[in-house]
């Protein structure tokens, strides 16, 4: 049974069996850094091409704003448990309510981004002889990128949070830890699996905020 | 008969709504503890980001405590209190208590510091007293902001609320998780159903409370206030 008693007989950390599990936690880990790796790289590959669409048609922005919007109002266990029955347990079930949250995020950040382009700056473009499409890539996605950034951190600390509860839907990662924790009221998986959640979320925050500052070194991250 | 049909009768089956496993049983304990929760972290939490954000103190603080939450994975903080204080409603009311509480921090800190400074000054200037000033002048522009934030919290506290099944709590989320545990595909669906709709109604009513709580002088102004929260999602 879980509660005082029990905390006497086991202790938060056991190391005995940290030292002898150090492959499976690593399993874990690597397993939850795929999954997350995955849910980015394809949230992003769709909300950047979006998110320019978007920009130049007002009834577009509304339309994937609202659409995505709802989407990310509804709990992930929900939506893990809706696409079962048609994607089953497994991987893609569990990354596509996770890709549908990070296009909500990244789409909003790359809006605001080309937003935020000066029309003085524009305008200077298409005076030099830029083409629509070398304005786009040589101006105005360059000056977004420090809100895509910014978008980009949030939905990869949001993301890694949440894969945990994927563990409920039968995949691995460190949410599995957690599970296991739960289940066998053994305290030493629950207790890693959350901090190096936790870890890996201010880890991931941190490297990107690093990347910024490399690829756009103009522009600082808050 | 298809899936969907499956879906559908499960919902039209007498059998569902009622008894302990009942669908309006389930509403209610759902109801229930994120109201609590929900409750709890505001009365901590509006007050600080308030106080703070008319003070204009530890801004640093008061923005980063929501990335920070935003870094705790909800199932983990739930799991860990229910290993700590055992069944019952008080590990996942105090889980959702602290999962709710940075977002409000951050938004009522970000709505009090966004207060027009003229504004401040001709309160002063009329001879407001520094609370009246509050409660009568700040807090009434800042409601779009500060409501935005309880939104984010209160939809991310039923979100998370539906974890509760997995430490043998109640709520919605007992049909989604019986219903993997059990390979019955339909009750799942349906519970996931249950879990999105209210996520919505909890969404678009506070939309609403937000609506009436702000000064007619304000929709009128028909300002641009930034009305959207902070990005935040645990569950």
């Amino acid at each position: 049974m879980p509660g005082g008693l029990f905390l006497a007989v086991d202790p938060w950390i056991n190391w005995d069996w940290l030292s002898t599990h150090v492959p499976h936690v690593l399993d874990a880990l690597t397993e939850h850094v795929e999954l997350t790796a995955v849910a980015i790289a394809i949230g992003l590959a769709i909300s950047i091409p979006l998110g320019v669409l978007a920009h130049r048609r007002k009834p577009l922005r509304l339309l994937v704003l609202g659409f995505f919007g709802a989407f990310y109002t509804i709990p992930s266990l929900a939506l893990f448990a809706l696409l079962i029955p048609f994607t089953h347990l497994g991987g893609t079930t569990a990354a596509i309510p996770l890709i549908g949250y990070n296009v909500l995020i990244l789409v909003r950040n790359v809006l605001v981004g080309l937003d935020a382009v000066p029309r003085d700056v524009l305008d200077a473009a298409d005076g030099m002889g830029y083409r629509s499409t070398a304005r786009l890539f040589r101006v105005e996605i360059p000056l977004a990128l420090p809100a895509i950034f910014a978008g980009l951190r949030v939905a990869t600390v949001s993301t890694i949070g949440i894969v945990t509860i994927t563990a409920l839907i039968g995949m691995g990662g460190l949410g599995s830890l957690i599970d296991e924790g739960q289940i066998e009221n053994f305290h030493t998986p629950l207790v890693v699996g959350t901090t190096l959640t936790v870890a890996l979320a201010l880890a991931a925050d941190l490297a990107i905020a690093g990347a910024q500052r490399l690829a756009i070194p103009w522009a600082r991250p808050e | 008969m298809s899936f969907l049909d499956s879906v559908w009768r499960w919902f039209v089956d007498p059998a569902h709504w009622q008894g302990a496993d009942g669908v309006p049983t389930r509403l209610v304990e759902h109801l229930h503890l994120s109201a609590e929760s929900l409750a709890v972290a505001a009365l901590i939490a509006l007050p600080v980001g308030i106080v703070l954000g008319h003070y204009g103190r530890f801004g640093g603080l008061a923005i980063n405590i929501s990335n920070a939450g935003r870094a705790l994975p909800s199932f983990g903080i739930l799991v860990v209190a229910f290993q700590v204080f055992g069944l019952g409603d008080l590990p996942v009311i105090l889980a959702l208590t602290a999962l709710a509480v940075p977002p409000m921090v951050t938004n009522s800190y970000v709505a009090l510091r966004e207060v027009d400074p003229d504004i401040r000054e001709a309160a002063r200037g009329m001879g407001y007293r520094e609370l009246a000033q509050v409660l009568r002048v700040e807090l009434p522009l800042a409601v779009p902001l500060i409501m935005a934030g309880v939104r984010t919290s209160a939809v991310q506290v039923v979100a998370t609320a539906t974890l509760a099944a997995v430490i043998a709590g109640g709520g919605l989320g007992r049909y989604i998780i019986d219903g993997i545990a059990t390979q019955q595909y339909v009750t799942t669906a349906a519970g996931a159903i249950l879990v999105a709709l209210l996520a919505l109604a909890t969404d678009l009513s506070l939309a609403g409370v937000q609506r009436l709580l702000v000064p007619r002088g304000m929709r009128l102004l028909n300002a641009p206030a930034s009305t959207r929260a902070a990005t935040f999602k645990v569950a």
